[in-house]
């Protein structure tokens, strides 16, 4: 299954990535060939198995509701690219 | 709206009330200051793993139990990736496919009609951080701030079916919903806090159609007046469109409480693939019947059966009692007054009216008026007993709701005892009849009227304070006397 | 003294022969001397290093209990966070990112003893199996600077190899412990899943990312098994099962050991030299007493693909939280949020580390899910069964550890003939069971790794047959000239 430049687009998008035309042109023709690569999966027959999301038989992990110490506040903005009022700073959303 | 019928289905989020978030052991208190209720994990930071929360699923469990749902016996977590400055992982851990609750329902009662509508769902999931605007709007600010102190607290997304016909049986349902979440207790469910909130899922079609239309959802909505507003007027803007022979386009609107519209939220609109997959990093839930058994049997009795039970057991109206069951707090006040002051219809009759009044004018919570169940139970034996006339009552309860005092402290301050001493009366009654000659007369001559009028100068004559009973009797042995 | 192992160290230490602070300097000294060509650090620790080493002469003075580790110097991959240390991943997207807290590794390190080196270099979010996938720079193979060190972790491998440190974590998704410790002729295990906690490491595919070992003996590699690998509550995959103590596991005998031979590794793709070196090492187990086996795991022609869906699809969403919003890079000038976040995702990212996003994402995408995500987990699950059902017959299986020994720079430039590298590891990775890579003899003058699997929680068996090989031959301790540095 071949993908296009549309698919390229589509998905950078999706993943947030501003690519130049250059990157897409060679996105998609290394894309394509790995997806060509996994051609090889549809010869395998996996009707009737489980998908293995977690390969451990671990289930039911959970903690007590008990507080722990939370983050210092300089360290909570140490690496905040902009910091205004305690508060990440971004840039206008709509 | 004539010939077309609306179609609505509500998602509802509510917060659960648990000491700490969902995946980390941060506080989940509402306010604070911003970025002090974080730790690396709920901020995201790269190389942090979540554990989830075992009250979190104890309370999502008793939460489907209380809205009929049958709990998973495999249930698990995913990753509904988007970007988004409020989310810290740019992916929110919630549930997909196989949610810890499905297939549920709840009555709500409109107009006096029971009407089931159907629960798809309810899930477990973490709330985003909060973001502040500068600026007026969020369309007109330059810049955002982002604050995650509740990023990561725990909420279960409820969704309805869209089995609900109109604006005033959605805002039933939300009541339904909210009064039974409160009595299992595992949320504040505050819509002005945010701990519960509710989107609209609406479309019209014509009447007798079973296709669905398209459908918009509708965000923004504060309080219960905003969403049957909001839906009432969605319903409308969705009829005067297909009128004018337009089209309605799937999107997402928001709710203007200023200007009482909603307003298409996204210009650009992009499609919603979320790209859903199982969480690596949590481990799948097998939820043991046991477990499940032991939650239900631990619930407590829920607002329709409580309601069911003070028009049966009790004689209460059924207005009065689906009034004092709609909040579990109000139940719970009615409750423990009458184990103490076993009086049903006197009890709901002071809540009816001079509680639920106080409540309204100064737009309360019964949590927050001073006023106890053992006060009003002993100012309802004062009553009886003959201490204060129900007038007076009226004044120490107002009292007791803004101060919490004791009734008969209020009663001793206030010099409000009841004067039921026939000598002491009898003396006003004649003053009050040498005073006012011509109601006497007026009295003579046949008007009844006019004996209220003098009830009334001795009344105020006493501060109120005079056996009404022993008034009245005095005031016409006298009356007949001349 | 320069190729000193942990073992060794310790007597010394102990003995008062030589002081944490002596040996810390003289590894910060070759660091100085020579990682300008070998590249293997990011970051080197130096001031804190020296202040930890003074403490644990102190504590031994003072003749306080000291950890097992004590005063033994070591490096951490740069994708294991340390509070108030620079953490990069070796990205330009987290090129400034401090941690304000520490990985469970790095803390049981710091309890057992060992001192901090420095952080090492690493492809880009361990994406990559050369180490040319740095945000930064390549690291060099120590056995010939023209070299590949292998990857994701060739600065934690070279840096054990040329003696910088005395051993050193890197992780393993799909064989990035592995194939740098056979391209640099080290000791490098991949723990079973769930056996050292994941907390504070970076995470690229969190189902099969694991922290190991890289040291320069079978001994050492149990020695510092038992400083990583335990429980932690903060890791909800973190298994609760019974931590041995792995030096138990060091015993010269592996008469009637079972040992299956896969055949699926062997043959095309594999380099008749690293084939025939493989073959002889099997040859002296069974003259060593061992019961050996050819067996068959045939889903193994497929593992590659499947990985090559899993490890994006979980990538893409894992390295999403890179945005600019909290902390790392972010560009300067953007109008708004979404073009802030694109253009920092744009800047911030090599290549790899885009082309793996996308892959997931696409994978993962309204209308391929099943095509692609959910068909990989199926091929996931025929993969593991095939070692569920030979680990009924063997104790541990043999296979290459790479296809062939370390490359040149530059002549692996084609993605799937890069990313064939990890054919002999990957498998693993998905059954979540673990292995180990032992240096086995030369090609062409450049080491050639052994991979030893076993089943789940299985270590026992792998450093038992490692360490008999290792004590009844003298192809597997080996140690590179360093000729092209000095």
């Amino acid at each position: 299954m071949k993908i296009s430049i549309k698919d390229v687009e589509y998905v950078a998008l999706l993943s947030r990535l501003e690519l130049t035309e250059a990157e897409k042109v060679e996105q998609l023709r290394e894309l394509n060939k790995i997806l060509d690569s996994m051609e090889v999966l549809n010869k395998v027959d996996t009707s009737g198995v489980e998908p293995l999301a977690h390969v451990l038989p671990i289930y039911n992990v959970l903690r007590e509701d008990e507080l722990r110490a939370t983050l210092p506040k300089e360290k909570v903005l140490q690496n905040a690219p902009e910091e205004d009022e305690g508060m990440f700073k971004v840039p206008k959303i709509v | 709206m004539g010939q077309y019928e609306a179609v609505i289905g509500l998602e509802v989020h509510v917060e659960l009330k648990t000491k700490t978030k969902i995946f980390c052991g941060c506080p989940t208190e509402f306010g604070g200051e911003p970025n002090t209720h974080v730790c690396p994990i709920c901020l995201g930071l790269p190389g942090v793993l979540p554990v989830l929360n075992k009250k979190v699923l104890e309370y999502a469990i008793k939460a489907g139990l209380a809205i009929n749902c049958s709990i998973a016996e495999f249930s698990k977590f995913d990753r509904k990736n988007y970007f988004y400055p409020d989310l810290t992982k740019a992916f929110q851990t919630s549930q997909y496919d196989l949610p810890i609750a499905e297939h549920g329902h709840l009555d709500i009662n409109v107009n006096g009609e029971i009407k089931r509508i159907g629960i798809t769902r309810l899930h477990m999931e973490e709330d985003a951080g909060k973001l502040v605007h500068q600026g007026d709007t969020i369309s007109s600010s330059f810049s955002s701030l982002a604050d995650y102190n509740r990023a990561g607290v725990p909420l279960v997304e409820i969704v309805s079916e869209p089995d609900l016909r109109s604006a005033e049986e959605a805002k039933a349902y939300l009541e339904m919903l909210k009064a039974i979440i409160e009595y299992i207790d595992v949320s504040d469910v505050k819509m002005e806090q945010g701990s519960l909130r509710c989107d609209a899922n609406i479309s019209i079609r014509p009447v007798g159609s079973k296709e669905l239309g398209t459908r918009t959802e509708v965000k923004n909505l504060n309080s219960f007046r905003s969403v049957q507003r909001a839906i009432e007027y969605e319903i409308q803007r969705q009829i005067d469109q297909v009128e004018e022979g337009e089209r309605i386009i799937q999107e997402t609107r928001t709710w203007d409480e200023n200007k009482g519209v909603t307003l298409s939220l996204r210009s650009k609109e992009e499609a919603h693939d979320y790209r859903y997959f199982p969480e690596p990093d949590l481990t799948p839930l097998v939820i043991s019947r046991d477990w499940v058994a032991e939650l239900k049997n631990g619930l407590p009795e829920l607002p329709e059966a409580k309601k069911a039970r003070l028009i049966a057991e009790h004689g209460l109206p059924e207005y009065d009692a689906g009034v004092i069951t709609s909040s579990r707090a109000l139940a719970e006040f009615y409750d423990k007054t009458v184990c103490i002051h076993p009086d049903y219809k006197g009890v709901s009759n002071w809540i009816m009216v001079e509680l639920l009044k106080l409540l309204n004018a100064e737009n309360m919570e019964i949590s927050e008026a001073k006023i106890s169940p053992e006060g009003l139970a002993k100012m309802l034996t004062m009553i009886e007993k003959n201490i204060i006339s129900g007038k007076i009552a009226k004044q120490v309860f107002e009292e007791m709701f803004n101060t919490g005092k004791d009734p008969e402290a209020i009663v001793k301050e206030k010099g409000l005892v009841q004067i039921s001493d026939e000598g002491q009366i009898n003396s006003i009654v004649e003053q009050v009849i040498a005073n006012n000659p011509k109601s006497v007369e007026d009295f003579k001559a046949g008007k009844e009227k006019s004996i209220g009028f003098l009830v009334g100068q001795i009344m105020k004559e006493t501060k109120g304070q005079a056996n009404p009973g022993v008034v009245n009797k005095l005031l016409k042995d006298k009356l007949n006397e001349l | 003294m320069e190729l000193s192992t942990i073992h060794g160290l310790r007597d010394l230490l102990a003995n008062r022969e030589i002081s944490a602070e002596e040996l810390t300097n003289q590894a910060l000294e070759k660091i100085e001397k020579i990682d300008d060509k070998i590249k293997a650090f990011v970051t080197v620790t130096k001031d804190e290093a020296i202040q930890v080493a003074r403490e644990i002469d102190q504590k031994r003075s003072k003749g306080e209990s000291l950890g097992p580790l004590a005063g033994i110097p070591m490096a951490l991959k740069d994708n294991m966070c340390t509070e108030d240390i620079k953490t990069t991943c070796s990205s330009k997207i987290l090129y400034n990112f401090i941690p304000p807290y520490s990985a469970k590794v790095y803390e049981k390190l710091l309890g057992a003893g060992s001192i901090l080196l420095g952080k090492t270099n690493m492809d880009e979010f361990a994406m990559g199996s050369s180490t040319e996938n740095s945000g930064f720079f390549p690291t060099c193979n120590p056995w010939d600077l023209n070299c590949v060190p292998g990857g994701s972790s060739g600065g934690s491998a070279a840096a054990v190899a040329s003696g910088e440190a005395v051993f050193a974590l890197g992780s393993d998704t799909g064989g990035s412990i592995r194939q740098p410790a056979s391209f640099c002729g080290v000791v490098g295990l991949k723990p079973t899943y769930g056996a050292v906690s994941r907390y504070g490491l970076i995470a690229y595919a969190s189902s099969l990312d694991q922290i190991g070992p890289f040291t320069r003996d079978v001994t050492d590699c149990a020695l510092v098994m038992n400083a990583i690998t335990g429980h932690d509550s903060f890791d909800s995959t973190s298994a609760l099962v019974d931590y041995p103590d792995y030096t138990r596991f060091l015993v010269n005998d592996i008469k009637d050991m079972r040992i299956g031979i896969p055949r699926e590794y062997f043959g095309e793709g594999i380099e008749p030299e690293v084939e025939a070196k493989i073959r002889e090492a099997i040859n002296k187990l069974e003259e060593l007493g061992a019961v050996v086996e050819e067996c068959s795991l045939p889903h193994t022609q497929y593992a590659l693909p499947a990985y090559y869906i899993i490890a994006p699809a979980e990538c893409s969403s894992n390295l999403a939280r890179y945005d600019g919003v909290r902390y790392g890079l972010r560009v300067e000038d953007a109008d708004d949020i979404v073009s802030m976040f694109s253009r920092t995702r744009d800047q911030g990212f090599g290549i790899e580390v885009k082309r793996r996003i996308m892959l997931g994402t696409y994978a993962l995408s309204s209308g391929y899910y099943d095509a692609y995500y959910l068909k990989a987990l199926k091929v996931r699950n025929l993969v593991k069964q095939d070692f569920d059902k030979a680990f009924e017959k063997f104790d541990c299986l043999i296979t290459p550890t790479a296809p062939s020994v370390a490359f040149e720079f530059g002549s692996k430039a084609d993605t799937i003939a890069m990313y064939k590298q990890d054919v002999c590891t990957i498998p693993i990775n998905l059954a979540g069971i673990p292995a180990l890579s032992l240096p086995y003899g030369l090609v062409n003058n450049m080491p050639v790794g052994l991979q030893f699997v076993g089943k789940a929680f299985g270590e026992g068996n792998l450093l038992r047959v490692a360490y008999t090989l290792e004590q009844n031959s003298d192809q597997t301790r080996l140690e590179p000239s360093l000729e092209g540095v000095k």
